[in-house]
């Protein structure tokens, strides 16, 4: 499509808005979304721009909570032994219209049949569609061998056939990756020659229609007229992109923007004193640890792994690192999640049963390191920091502590290694609100080598994720990960740190905004006060 | 002067080939690569880490991509962003425009002013004038330009509201990109108040980009005034009674010219650098932030391919200010 009929495009939406008083949220966003093809990629900056807005998926997310609710697909039904999930979808949703792209059909079963097997099947022409891409959130939910075949029953039913039971499938379909996309669209790119285009002009069911995008400034979407769940409060949602955080701030407060993500921390206490502005916060879906390597002695002995926490004084980073904008973490999921065991006792800071303990189990003039990330993260806002108040706890238990780091990328390889000495600083914002998402991806059996940055493998922890991934009631499987979390506090493979909080500042005309504990930020329902 | 130029252009082959070696090494050097990246903190298996490897061809030994690296060069291929998936050559050139324009309005800025003030404080050494330029000139040199930026920010869109805060024209405006540059395109596209939005939000990220090289150009023309002025020809160009101004403005300042000229071509390095950081904090959709981006997600690619197109525009510029520095200076074509 030429710039000019990108324009004339523009200027008819603008026209369909009604008067020249179209009502326009503009969002401060971090970054550049990679692309607009939300399979390939991981980020979340490329799934607000991309997957949120413009797509759907068979089940979504519910605003506000981590609760799986109808999408494209209006019901659905799970086979007895769990290996069948039949979906009936929602009849009379259209695709966007848009100067790329007019519908001739309706959804149905072959869109979502193509949405998996393009990421499923390395035959489909669509796998590879440009250079070097690769699905690795479909990939690392394992879905390729979860998924035996997808089964069209009719044009509005559709069936997938596991290979094994897996409860949290379901959350996985509300995923991202899971975005269903148009096979009449990709068809007609095919036949034009131009594939590369799904990543560019993306044409979905979602809230908002794709417009223009001038790279690393604006992303412009228009409202859907026709879409199925409403018609939006706002006719344009323009995206601008302001990678700093202090000229976000001050872009929200100059009135170029009316929302922004990613404050920093220093600036929380003026946006509270803003009276023009509001300021959302939530916990966060995340968890900071340090894990230890249970393979290595000393920290093979949990007695060891328990003193050494029991020596950290936590609230000290909460206040210090965190500056009041997180909690002190107990279990290895955070405490919105269901099935978190708020029975559980965290270990009390007691440098002095620390020593003793650490003395029984024959442990003197220790040495070991502490690996600290050279980058911030959502739920640590500075480890380097983090590492050195470690520091000085240990150090009054007779524990010398050096503290390394390493590039990022080779940060997150090295901490992988199973012969890797030491604790790793890390942590783990939550993908789809599943608690296997937690205990299963970073501390069971199967995650040794790779996520599992303890390297600790305990079968009994083990059977209990692998027996709740098999159950489909959610009450029986909240019991097994209650009891998981008991063995994780006893056999203590990492030392949890905190859960943040996330925030989220708005100005006060913004009505309807509602926080994402998955922390992914969506403008439908979004309105502006006059 | 025909052969002076193809002089000059003979040099620059060899340079060029020692640019594509430091563009292609300079990403491999760093530790860590973009597949590691990718998979986060979730990890990745030897496995899919060895099949995503090959995937991208960085399996090779690296001797054999550089050569393809090499190869597709020579056919004009820079190859696709990993992230992205676009051809680089085509996003270098969507963002180029944009650094480009605000590099020539710095440059404009800092020589406009710089050189009249250098003239000025040489002309006029010792006086109130030439203190306080010389001591902004040296505050100016020294000013870190993310802190300097976010100060102006604040205070001129903060709280004066006299300019916008960032970005390249006022989200209002939309209309197609026809030259990439925003004033002439807002221009173009006969919106009232396009071009206004579009200088309005030139202005601070002009005068900070412009901060150093204005600071430089001061200074070297100051001193540069001061050593021509003691020359023999200006005093007899003084003695046989040319008036001042013709002095000054003639046979001092033409050959103080030269060194400021140099001067003023090197800091095409230097505004490259600082566009860096100056996009980044106004939200300005250029290069510099491109490649920031880009080394982060270590993009082969866009990295290697940016940084070799970049140092074509600058050892462009330089072979410009070489010829102009020949044109002010006959003496040199003959060297």
């Amino acid at each position: 499509m030429t710039t000019y009929s990108k324009l004339l495009m523009s200027a008819a939406l603008c026209l369909a808005a009604v008067g020249a008083e179209a009502k326009t949220l503009v969002y401060c966003s971090e970054g550049s979304p990679e692309g607009f093809d939300p399979a390939p990629y991981t980020a979340g900056t490329t799934f607000d721009a991309s997957s949120r807005p413009v797509y759907n998926r068979l089940v979504e997310f519910e605003k506000g909570t981590t609760n799986v609710i109808p999408g494209l697909a209006e019901s659905w039904e799970v086979s007895e032994d769990g290996l069948q999930y039949t979906f009936h979808l929602r009849p009379g949703v259209t695709f966007h219209t848009t100067e790329w792209f007019t519908p001739t059909r309706e959804l149905n079963a072959d869109d979502v049949i193509f949405s998996f097997e393009r990421q499923r099947d390395e035959a489909n022409p669509w796998h590879q569609y440009t250079a070097g891409i690769s699905y690795e959130y479909f990939n690392s939910m394992d879905m390729g061998s979860l998924i035996e075949n997808i089964e069209k029953v009719d044009d509005l039913t559709v069936r997938f056939h596991l290979t094994r039971p897996e409860a949290p499938f379901l959350a996985n379909l509300a995923m991202d990756f899971a975005s269903i996309m148009s096979k009449e669209y990709a068809d007609q790119l095919e036949a034009e020659g131009r594939m590369a285009d799904l990543n560019q002009q993306p044409v979905g069911t979602g809230p908002f229609q794709f417009v223009a995008y001038q790279q690393d400034a604006v992303i412009r979407y228009h409202s859907n007229p026709t879409y199925w769940n409403g018609q939006q409060p706002i006719d344009d949602l323009v995206f601008a992109i302001t990678t700093d955080p202090a000229v976000r701030l001050q872009k929200l407060q100059a009135g170029e923007c009316q929302i922004m993500p990613y404050p920093a921390p220093a600036d929380i206490e003026a946006i509270r004193a803003d009276g023009n502005l509001t300021l959302m916060e939530q916990p966060g879906l995340n968890v900071a640890y340090m894990a230890y390597n249970t393979q290595m002695p000393p920290f093979d002995n949990p007695q060891v792994r328990r003193a050494l926490n029991m020596a950290i004084n936590k609230q000290a980073i909460i206040d210090a690192v965190f500056q009041g904008t997180g909690e002190v973490a107990k279990n290895p999921i955070p405490p919105t999640m269901w099935s978190y065991n708020d029975e559980v006792q965290d270990d009390p800071y007691d440098p002095d049963a620390a020593r003793k303990m650490l003395e029984e189990a024959g442990v003197s003039d220790l040495s070991m390191k502490v690996w600290a990330m050279p980058v911030q993260r959502p739920y640590m806002p500075n480890a380097r920091r983090t590492a050195e108040l470690i520091q000085e706890d240990f150090a009054k238990v007779g524990v010398d502590v050096e503290i390394v780091s390493y590039e990022w990328g080779e940060y997150l390889e090295r901490s992988s290694a199973t012969d890797r000495d030491g604790a790793v600083i890390l942590g783990w914002t939550g993908d789809n609100g599943d608690p296997d998402n937690f205990l299963g991806v970073l501390l069971s059996c199967a995650g040794v080598g790779e996520a599992n940055r303890a390297q600790w493998c305990n079968e009994e922890f083990t059977d209990l994720i692998n027996q709740a991934k098999t159950t489909s009631d959610q009450d029986g499987r909240a019991e097994l990960y209650r009891q998981a979390q008991v063995i994780f506090k006893q056999e203590a493979p990492w030392a949890t740190i905190a859960h943040s909080t996330v925030f989220m500042p708005m100005s006060n005309k913004v009505q309807g905004y509602i926080m994402s504990p998955l922390g992914s930020h969506q403008f439908d329902g979004v309105d502006i006060a006059e | 002067m025909i052969r002076f130029i193809l002089g000059k252009l003979l040099y620059l082959v060899p340079t060029f080939l020692g640019v594509t070696i430091v563009a292609f090494g300079f990403v491999r050097v760093l530790p860590g690569d973009p597949v590691l990246l990718m998979a986060g903190e979730r990890g990745i298996s030897p496995e899919r880490y060895q099949q995503l490897l090959e995937q991208l061809g960085y399996d090779q030994p690296i001797w054999r991509q550089y050569l393809d690296f090499l190869g597709r060069l020579f056919q004009g291929d820079l190859g696709e962003s990993l992230v992205t998936k676009s051809p680089v050559l085509h996003e270098f050139l969507t963002l180029f425009p944009a650094t480009v324009e605000l590099a020539i309005c710095a440059i404009l800025l800092a020589t406009l002013i710089g050189i009249p003030a250098g003239v000025l404080a040489a002309v006029k050494r010792g006086s109130w004038f030439d203190q306080i330029s010389m001591g902004a000139a040296l505050i100016g040199y020294s000013m870190p330009i993310f802190w300097w930026g976010l100060l102006l920010i604040i205070l001129f869109s903060g709280i004066l509201a006299w300019t916008p805060v960032s970005g390249r024209i006022s989200l209002l405006y939309y209309f197609p990109e026809v030259t990439g540059f925003m004033l002439i395109d807002s221009l173009l596209s006969g919106q009232d108040g396009a071009f206004g939005s579009a200088v309005a939000h030139l202005i601070l990220p002009t005068i900070v980009l412009a901060t150093i090289p204005l600071a430089v150009i001061a200074r070297q023309t100051r001193s540069a005034m001061l050593e021509v002025m003691g020359e023999d020809y200006v005093r007899t160009a003084r003695a046989k009674g040319l008036p001042w101004r013709r002095v000054v403005g003639v046979h001092a300042l033409r050959n103080a010219m030269i060194p400021v000229v140099t001067t003023i071509g090197l800091q095409i390095g230097v505004l490259m650098a600082g566009a860096i950081l100056t996009e980044t904090i106004f939200s300005w959709p250029g290069i510099g932030k491109w490649m920031v981006d880009s080394i982060f997600r270590r993009d082969y690619p866009a990295v290697q391919g940016g940084l070799l197109l970049i140092a074509a525009v600058v050892m462009a510029v330089n072979l410009i200010v070489d010829l102009l520095y020949g044109l002010i200076n006959p003496r040199i074509r003959h060297v």
